[in-house]
């Protein structure tokens, strides 16, 4: 029986374990940035959100419709609740970036979960902004004011 | 040759049944040994083994009794079997640790014990792994000295304090336990681990050394320190007890405070 011993195989890597993309650039290290400090921000949106509509004045049963629309027609709380949307959605998107990067073990599957998020990231976002910005607690609908109760009467 | 010898007395006096030659408690143990032998089977099974060992035995002690006394086809890397190598590093009871530091009486000894290669990394037969993609991340943060200066007459010297600094990342033995313990490398393989961030920061932190810049440029990769996710595994796992997962944090702080 003939045996044949390989070579040395010191230097060969299994292709699995070989880096290929050569990403230049700084996300990476700007997404850990950003997570830190929307981290730091958010908890005091968070708690000040919670506290404004939970704790202070009548608290939790003061909020229904036309609390929120109170809120919405001040600059600030619109200001408020966008930087929370917007810094919230971020924030979550990218754990969740990173997460389908830790876990996923297939390119495509990969590829795929990401698409779904940041589609959803992004529906999200565009909603919940136009939603702040475009508000309006009396809606009239073709000259008739559509029901809701809390609007004076045209 | 002349006659043996007779050992010479004790110059110290000892009363009976104080010291020395007490007699080492010994106890009986499984190992539950994870096989792997790609020429008979594509796939891992367990084997267990029953050993008597001493209190004064380590893992690698009942590795050595079954491979030399039990089954002489139990594979298992070790070279100076006192804790400087490196080599035998393997996951015992589901820990990575270097089976010659490990007591069996630190262990449950009333449950098999398991032993099992080190995870991550492609294992070649029982408990020997392909260690080439380890080293090739070692290699590619350049772990030697460069510096551009004039070449010293004598020696470069250093101040204590500037060798305190990295002081605790030069114990590495690359052993790999802390690599093959981190799960963002157990993924896909791409990770360049603790250990690669480890001798670099060895480096980084170095006054001597003027390549700093180009090793944090090459850890800032996407696959570099941003991949930490800080889980500890690593730093729990270094069995020289380096704070890996800190090393880690100063290397990040030093990229970004580079670049901002």
């Amino acid at each position: 029986m003939t045996a044949t011993i390989q070579s040395p195989r010191s230097g060969k890597i299994q292709p699995k374990y070989r880096r290929t993309g050569g990403s230049k650039g700084n996300f990476e290290m700007l997404a850990w940035l950003f997570m830190r400090l929307s981290g730091v921000v958010l908890v005091v949106l968070i708690f000040g959100h919670l506290t404004v509509n939970l704790l202070v004045g009548e608290g939790i049963h003061a909020i229904d419709f036309g609390f929120v629309a109170g809120k919405w027609a001040d600059p600030f709380w619109q200001f408020w609740d966008l930087a929370m949307l917007w810094l919230a959605m971020l924030h979550g998107t990218n754990g969740v970036r990173t997460i389908i990067n830790d876990y996923a073990e297939k390119d495509a599957t990969r590829l795929w979960l990401k698409i779904v998020l940041y589609a959803a990231t992004t529906v999200i976002i565009i909603l919940g902004t136009l939603v702040i910005f475009t508000f309006d607690p009396c809606p009239v609908a073709n000259g008739v004011q559509l029901p809701g109760g809390f609007c004076p009467a045209p | 040759m002349s006659a043996e010898l007779a050992e010479p007395a004790s110059k110290i006096e000892l009363p009976a049944g104080v010291g020395g030659g007490g007699e080492i408690p010994s106890f009986d143990v499984t190992l539950r040994v994870r096989r792997y032998n790609p020429e008979v089977s594509e796939d891992a099974t367990w084997d267990d083994f029953k050993v008597t060992m001493y209190g004064t035995d380590r893992v690698l002690d009942a590795l050595h009794k079954i491979k030399w006394e039990m089954d002489g086809s139990v594979s298992f890397r070790r070279s100076c079997a006192h804790g400087v190598c490196g080599s035998d590093a393997m996951r015992i009871n589901g820990r990575n640790r270097l089976a010659c530091k490990t007591l069996l009486k630190d262990l449950d000894t009333s449950k098999p014990i398991t032993v099992e290669p080190i995870k991550g990394l492609p294992v070649e037969k029982d408990l020997i792994v392909d260690m080439e993609p380890f080293f090739q991340s070692f290699r590619e943060v350049m772990p030697f000295l460069i510096n551009r200066g004039h070449e010293p007459t004598k020696e470069r010297l250093q101040s204590a304090e500037d060798r305190e600094r990295f002081d605790d990342t030069t114990k590495c033995i690359l052993c790999a336990a802390c690599t093959s313990s981190c799960p963002v490398f157990w993924t896909d393989g791409q990770y360049f681990g603790p250990a690669a961030i480890v001798n670099a920061h060895r480096f980084i932190f170095d006054s001597r050394d003027d390549a700093g810049d180009m090793r944090l440029e090459i850890l800032n990769d996407k696959e570099g320190v941003w991949r930490c996710r800080t889980t500890f595994n690593c730093t729990e796992a270094c069995p020289r007890g380096i704070q890996v997962t800190q090393a880690i944090a100063e290397v990040k702080q030093a990229i970004l405070s580079r670049k901002i």
